[in-house]
């Protein structure tokens, strides 16, 4: 569904993607990990068309998104931290977006109902907790039933309550066949999601498996054990 | 891209700002109009409203605007939406909310007091400077990340236009005082949407009487149609060349 | 006084040679059909009245000292081929007549009514319509030009004459004559000790007052208004201009009065409003400008260099775009106790008179001075910060061209 292939990126001097070539099947879940500033958010935004790599192509559903915007359509995102208009409420960020995406297919408010947004809809977005902002983050990203979902680090502002829904929305959309990507330093929370590791490191793809063969290789049976092996061995 | 704008529009009209900026120059039109018994005179004024004041909030108030809504506009980047419609819906929607603020405050006011040349090439100059001026803080603001910097920008850009350029060209007619240079002033004064509305007005005004030689220069080119037409494409190209190439830079800009 | 005089002798002139002769009647239902031959007819001094109808008698040449009364505005018509009227005897008086159409040349200048090397006439009442020149004296003595009303709708200079136009002529009297639509509203050219008074001379092509080689001469009380280029007064001295008002010459190469080559003479009370420049001096010397109100005009006085003892005392300056502007660093004139709207200084001890002196020009004026093209800086905002900043410190306006004790109040003029 996604391909990298040999993605650069300098933000003045600094090289932050090395060449980065990665593919992404549907029906996946792919963690993307790596230690801080290793390149993750802007391979992310690189995908979502917010960074323009300096070289190299990247297609989603085989089309070269430097031509094209329809694909964005198709990915649902969650930022890191979500960041919208202050003045908004709640209500009329949501009410935009579906206005502005009407005519597509119809929306998934599973998210919304579940973690009971509509109580907040009168709430102006600059007032949010970082918690109730990443709420808001998350049923957008799933709102338009978009068949790639990007979340990065989607559960590190949520109470567990909130988490455990998140999780389980995921593990019923992998199941019907979308594409994750999730980027999380708790990796003990991946345990039971992520179907695929990719390990970033230093604007380089160091690993880049299915969990069984990264525990397999690393003799491990939790994920966050694996990593710890794999990082102490480079 | 029309719903885009849309919902710039109502942010900027939520803002305020605008509906003060406004009253402030529906006040100005106003008071000139009923304190001066001189037409002439309050036409001088509102000249100077429209010379600088008219610049300065449409160039200051787009550059915070736009500071302003780098979340909005992350949030609608991560849509498929194009870029371009992104960029020129902020355009549209910041030239219309000040042209729309310029037309009740000084043009229909204007307009219903005094149906004359002046007028309406007052009204038609304080459209194209507000619009110029909204482009200018586009490019501005997409140049340099920093918000500090980018009002600095945009408040040099305003001193260039309104000051430093004339001072540039008296500096250059006194260097150049022994030629002939009141045609090659009327190619000079395009350089410079403020100056190229300035005289656009002043011919219009009975005050070119004062101008003399120069005036008269002016007048010859500026009275015919050709002159004419050419200083309105002259306008459209400063809307048109600075919005062209910040639309270029938005489309590359990292966000 | 004198004036007062002339009027009254005048008139006693054409009193007296009335009580000597007849009376004649010229009209339809009279014996004289015609004007001519009621002037065939009458003899010195007769009295000539004429009926109410239209009267087209080509040149009606008057070689008699009779007086002609027109009853009712009889038209004389001159089918733009005749000079209407033409004055060859002293003491003519003419009243009350409509003089219309007169011929155009460009090789004769044909009056509606022309008084040849004649004294003593008298032209009163008349209305003058679309003649070429209106009123013509050439050589004329002690003439009397009153309450006419002359209109004419020329629009080319060259092919255009003055509505009242004396030359070579003396003690004339142009008194309460309403002009418009000539080329020179009211025109001398060597006249001597003449009065012209409560003229009104408006929309005349070119000058609404043309006045050359002319001494002695008094204006005043006049209007002159929205003539092409004003008020020329040029080559002349002892020219004395009271109480006028020049309003409304607004053009490229307007003035409310031109100076050229003027001496000793006094401008006193007059007002000049809304014109591109009040008063544009070229070489002239010892004049006095006083009591003189300038108002919204372009530049309120233009001083050339050329000028010398020129006194400005006790005038008011107020919402003129300039006040004063020359072309030279060198000042031999003096400037004392104005009013000027744009001085900012203030008055401590209360004497009404401002503590500080007075520039009243302007750092851009004389930039524009030097370097004209700087015009298409014109109200920008760095003209604006040059005046200011020269008024703090003064480098480029002349240093003597200064009003060292500025009236704090506008006087009521």
């Amino acid at each position: 569904m996604i391909e990298v292939t040999n993605i650069t990126k300098k933000f003045g001097k600094l090289q932050v993607l090395k060449g980065i070539s990665a593919k992404c099947e549907a029906a996946q879940c792919i963690a993307l990990i790596g230690p801080n500033g290793c390149g993750k958010t802007t391979l992310i935004k690189n995908i979502l068309g917010m960074v323009v790599p300096d070289s190299g192509t990247i297609t989603v559903l085989g089309t070269d998104i430097s031509r094209g915007w329809k694909y964005r359509s198709a990915i649902g995102y969650m930022p890191q931290i979500g960041k919208y208009p202050e003045n908004m409420k709640i209500g009329q960020v949501i009410e935009m977006l579906m206005d502005i995406r009407r005519m597509e297919q119809k929306t998934d408010e599973d998210l919304i109902n579940a973690f009971a947004l509509p109580q907040l809809y009168h709430k102006r977005m600059g007032t949010l907790s970082g918690g109730t902002m990443q709420k808001v983050s998350a049923a957008i990203a799933f709102l338009f039933k978009p068949q790639i979902l990007i979340l990065d680090e989607p559960t590190a502002g949520l109470d567990p309550v909130a988490s455990e829904i998140l999780k389980e929305k995921i593990i019923t959309e992998k199941e019907n066949g979308k594409l994750f990507i999730i980027t999380s330093h708790i990796l003990s929370e991946l345990d039971e999601l992520v179907s695929r590791v990719i390990y970033m490191h230093d604007g380089n793809i160091l690993f880049n498996n299915t969990i069984e063969a990264l525990k397999a290789d690393t003799g491990e049976t939790k994920l966050s054990r694996a990593i710890a092996h794999f990082m102490s061995k480079n | 891209m029309g719903k885009i704008i849309k919902y710039i529009l109502l942010d900027i009209i939520k803002n305020k700002i605008v509906i003060a900026y406004t009253i402030f120059l529906l006040a100005i039109t106003l008071s000139v109009f009923s304190l001066e018994d001189n037409s002439q005179k309050g036409m001088l004024t509102l000249l100077n409203l429209v010379l600088f004041i008219v610049p300065l909030v449409s160039i200051i108030f787009s550059t915070i605007y736009i500071y302003n809504s780098s979340e909005y506009i992350e949030l609608l980047i991560s849509q498929p939406i194009q870029r371009k419609s992104i960029w020129l819906s902020i355009f549209v929607g910041l030239s219309s909310a000040l042209t729309l603020a310029f037309l009740l405050g000084v043009g229909l006011p204007l307009l219903l007091f005094e149906q004359s040349a002046v007028s309406f090439m007052m009204t038609a100059m304080g459209v194209f400077i507000s619009i110029i001026f909204v482009v200018l803080a586009m490019l501005a603001s997409v140049t340099t990340r920093d918000k500090a910097k980018g009002i600095g920008i945009t408040i040099l850009l305003w001193i260039y236009f309104s000051l430093l350029f004339d001072g540039l060209i008296l500096f250059l007619l006194f260097q150049f005082a022994d030629y002939p240079l009141e045609k090659p002033m009327v190619g000079v004064s395009m350089l410079n949407p403020l100056d190229l509305g300035r005289i656009l007005i002043l011919l219009k005004m009975d005050i070119s009487a004062l101008m003399g030689y120069t005036g008269a220069i002016f007048k010859d080119f500026f009275g015919t149609k050709t002159g004419m037409a050419l200083s309105v494409t002259v306008m459209f190209l400063w809307v048109l060349l600075p919005l062209l190439y910040s639309l270029r830079k938005f489309k590359h800009k990292d966000l | 006084m004198i004036m007062r005089f002339t009027i009254l002798y005048s008139f006693c002139i054409c009193f007296v040679g009335n009580a000597g002769g007849k009376i004649l009647q010229v009209g339809r239902s009279h014996a004289f059909k015609s004007i001519t031959a009621a002037l065939t007819a009458a003899k010195s001094n007769d009295t000539i009245y004429v009926e109410a109808g239209v009267y087209r008698e080509h040149n009606i040449i008057i070689s008699k000292p009779v007086v002609l009364i027109g009853k009712g505005m009889p038209v004389l018509d001159g089918e733009r081929k005749y000079e209407n009227i033409s004055i060859k005897a002293d003491g003519v008086v003419i009243d009350g007549f409509k003089v219309i159409n007169s011929g155009i040349s460009s090789i004769v200048d044909y009056g509606g009514i022309k008084i040849y090397n004649r004294r003593n006439v008298v032209i009163v009442n008349n209305v003058i319509l679309d003649c070429f020149f209106g009123i013509y004296t050439q050589y004329g003595i002690n003439c009397v030009i009153k309450n006419n009303t002359l209109s004419a709708h020329q629009v080319q200079e060259q092919h255009s004459g003055n509505g009242i136009h004396c030359w070579k002529s003396d003690s004339m009297q142009i008194i309460g004559n309403k002009v418009s639509g000539h080329r020179d509203g009211i025109y001398f050219e060597f006249v001597t000790n003449s009065l012209i008074r409560k003229n009104s001379s408006i929309k005349n092509l070119r000058y609404g007052l043309h006045f050359m080689f002319s001494n002695n001469d008094t204006y005043s009380e006049n209007i002159f208004e929205n003539n092409g280029a004003g008020v020329a007064v040029m080559f002349s001295n002892h020219v004395r201009m009271f109480r006028n008002y020049f309003s409304k010459n607004w053009g490229d190469a307007a003035y409310g009065i031109l100076l050229k080559e003027i001496s000793d003479s006094h401008i006193e009370g007059n007002r000049f409003e809304f014109n591109t420049s009040g008063i544009y001096m070229e070489g002239a010397s010892r004049i006095e400008v006083y009591k003189n109100s300038f108002k919204e005009n372009g530049w309120a006085l233009k001083i050339q260099a050329s000028c010398m003892d020129i006194t400005l005392r006790n005038n008011n300056f107020i919402g003129n775009t300039f006040d004063v502007g020359t072309n030279g660093s060198l000042v031999l004139n003096k400037f004392e106790n104005n009013y000027w709207d744009k001085y900012e200084g203030y008055d401590l001890n209360k004497d009404k008179i401002g503590d500080i002196p007075y520039r009243p020009v302007s750092m851009y004026s004389m930039v524009i001075e030097k370097n004209p093209p700087a015009m298409m800086l014109f109200h920008s905002l760095i003209t604006t910060l040059l005046d200011k900043s020269e008024k703090v410190i003064p480098s480029l306006t002349p240093a003597d061209l200064v009003d060292k004790h500025p009236l704090m109040k506008a006087l009521s003029l």
